[in-house]
């Protein structure tokens, strides 16, 4: 079944084309890779996905559904989430509340039951709680839900946006750059709990990644851009050995060494 | 219903609040002047918790709060003098109406305004702000019975202490309630990155719309107690310079905390009134001086404002799972 179908997708700002004519299809189940040089319109295509920018031409259909211009918020409630490749915590808030913010679209209870503190209230609060605990727990944050976000080290900060973008249950998740300014050892966990992730919560995940060593372990299949348009798509394999691979990334006349 | 422990702390708080008060007022310690800068400093901090919820917790920043508080003021005013004549009922739907007025108006400004980022809302009650001064420096010329610049007076003087305090209390409940639940979670996200917030499905545009109309409605609220506790309600007492006070105690108490708006509502009524006194009459006008001192030294000792952020114990709900054994937790999800 298809997840995610972009046809002909293309954001022009000015006379700039960041994306253009851009076509993805995502399988359910699957992990694909983004990669390409700084500048090739990776996150573009996110910030196109989930409604930040509307599309200059194309469109996204997601499970089926034309997607394309909704409103950010519409598009996570359709079941997309995506991390940021700055962090984007939210860092005066509490681990526990900036995953609980996510689940705040599928709350049950209204304004009159929160100012009055009805028993559905307390019910719906804890049993919020709860599942939100349960989502740092499988990124091993349990310890840290009380703390301000802003005040974890890099690396949990990283899990943190995870975690958040779980809570909103997603059935497509979009990481952009998970693995940035990680050491190798901390890549290798980034992989491994990304796999755990995607099975646990049954997810198609689609990630913006610099790091080959998270590309070329994690993805089954890669597309790589430059300047906007998809160069080269298949499987990691294929991708190594690809001359135009090399050529954008490395210039003109490299061969595999 | 079981109480919680902390609604339980917050209510003796409270009880014990207004015991010490009545205490100090039966042995006559306390002036009936005194009495009324104390009923002020409760008024003054439901407006300014209004403003919290907008600016503090919102991140919405609005340079009008004035006037919805001056807009409630002379609705429910109006409303009591010409049809109530104080009855009581009549005086909580009087009180309900003035919040409604303000209410209706912050929603009427809010829906076009912040559906932008950025400050446009403080340009916009900025504006708002003036208009509201100005029409009613003018309301006599349409409807005499407000009085235009000469003032209106006339509104039955029936807010006492108890009336004010009870629903002091209850906004502040009311208040505590809304910004720990998702909706309170909601706005502050959207105060701490509005984009994030949009993409992990907040509806940015209804909850700034929601915070800005209920902090609205709570100024409006603050101001029919006024006009019911002031016997004389003037435009100037709701001119830029008011808001500007609404502002102050928001920022100097620390943006997103209650506890900090609370503490500094009450401590800068009182210190209004303390430097009348300290100054006397011919130096009265020198209190601009010390206050605007007052903001520069705490903004540079504590940019974070006296509260940064943070609350009294008592208003944090306790997390029921937090720290609790693995299979409690289960349960809870499970339910």
């Amino acid at each position: 079944m298809s997840v995610l179908k972009i046809t002909n997708l293309s954001k022009h700002f000015g006379g700039l084309k960041a994306v253009n004519n851009f076509n993805l299809n995502l399988e359910h189940g699957e992990i694909v890779g983004l990669i390409g040089p700084n500048g090739a319109g990776k996150t573009t295509v996110f910030n196109l996905i989930t409604g930040i920018y509307s599309p200059t031409e194309g469109n996204v259909r997601f499970l089926e559904e034309d997607i394309t211009g909704l409103p950010p918020y519409k598009v996570m409630q359709k079941g997309i989430a995506r991390t940021f490749q700055n962090i984007r915590l939210f860092k005066n808030m509490t681990v526990l509340d900036n995953v609980r913010v996510s689940f705040g679209y599928r709350i049950k209870y209204n304004f009159f039951d929160a100012v009055v503190r009805t028993p559905h209230f307390n019910r719906e609060e804890d049993a919020v709680t709860a599942q939100a605990l349960e989502i740092l727990e499988v990124l091993n944050l349990a310890g840290r839900a009380l703390d301000k976000a802003g005040s974890l080290p890099y690396g949990d900060q990283r899990r943190v946006e995870i975690a958040r973008a779980l809570a909103g249950k997603p059935k497509l998740l979009m990481l952009d750059e998970p693995a940035a300014g990680m050491n190798p050892a901390e890549v290798a966990r980034m992989v491994e709990l990304v796999r755990e992730v995607k099975a646990r919560f049954d997810l198609t995940v689609l990630v913006i990644e610099h790091q080959m060593g998270l590309v070329m372990n994690l993805c089954e299949r890669i597309v790589v851009m430059d300047f906007g348009q998809i160069i080269a798509e298949g499987t990691p394999a294929e991708i190594r050995r690809n001359p135009q691979v090399l050529e954008a990334y490395l210039g003109k006349g490299a061969t595999v060494a | 219903m079981k109480l919680s422990r902390q609604s339980f702390v917050i209510l003796a708080v409270a009880a014990a609040f207004y015991v010490v008060v009545r205490a100090v007022e039966a042995a006559g310690i306390i002036s009936p002047y005194w009495q009324m800068v104390l009923d002020q400093s409760l008024i003054i901090t439901i407006g300014a918790l209004g403003l919290s919820l907008i600016y503090g917790f919102t991140g919405q920043f609005s340079l009008g709060h004035a006037a919805f508080y001056g807009l409630g003021a002379y609705a429910a005013g109006v409303i009591d003098k010409l049809w109530g004549h104080g009855v009581f009922p009549f005086f909580l739907l009087s009180l309900l109406a003035g919040a409604a007025v303000a209410g209706f108006l912050a929603l009427l400004i809010g829906l076009p305004i912040l559906r932008l980022r950025s400050d446009y809302l403080g340009i916009a009650t900025l504006g708002f702000g003036i208009i509201v001064k100005v029409l009613l420096d003018n309301s006599n010329k349409v409807w005499p019975v407000l009085g235009g610049a000469t003032g209106m007076s006339g509104t039955p003087q029936v807010a006492s202490f108890n009336v004010i305090f009870v629903i002091a209390f209850l906004i502040v409940l009311l208040v505590r309630n809304f910004v720990f639940s998702s909706y309170g979670r909601a706005c502050t996200a959207i105060r701490e990155d509005e984009i994030a917030a949009d993409v992990m499905g907040v509806d940015t545009t209804r909850i700034k719309t929601l915070a800005f109309v209920l902090g609205c409605a709570l100024a409006g609220l603050a101001g029919g107690l006024y006009a019911h506790r002031y016997p004389f309600l003037h435009p100037s007492s709701f001119d830029f310079l008011k808001s500007f006070d609404f502002l102050l105690i928001v920022v100097l108490g620390g943006l997103g905390s209650m506890t900090g708006t609370i503490i500094t509502a009450i401590g800068w009524v009182f210190l209004l009134e303390g430097l009348r006194i300290v100054l006397g009459q011919n130096f009265i006008d020198f209190r601009g001086v010390i206050y605007a001192l007052i903001l520069i030294v705490t903004i540079i000792l504590r940019p974070q404002g006296i509260f940064g952020g943070r609350e009294w114990k008592m208003f944090v709900p306790g997390i029921k799972t937090a720290g609790a054994p693995k299979e409690e937790v289960d349960r809870h999800v499970s339910a």
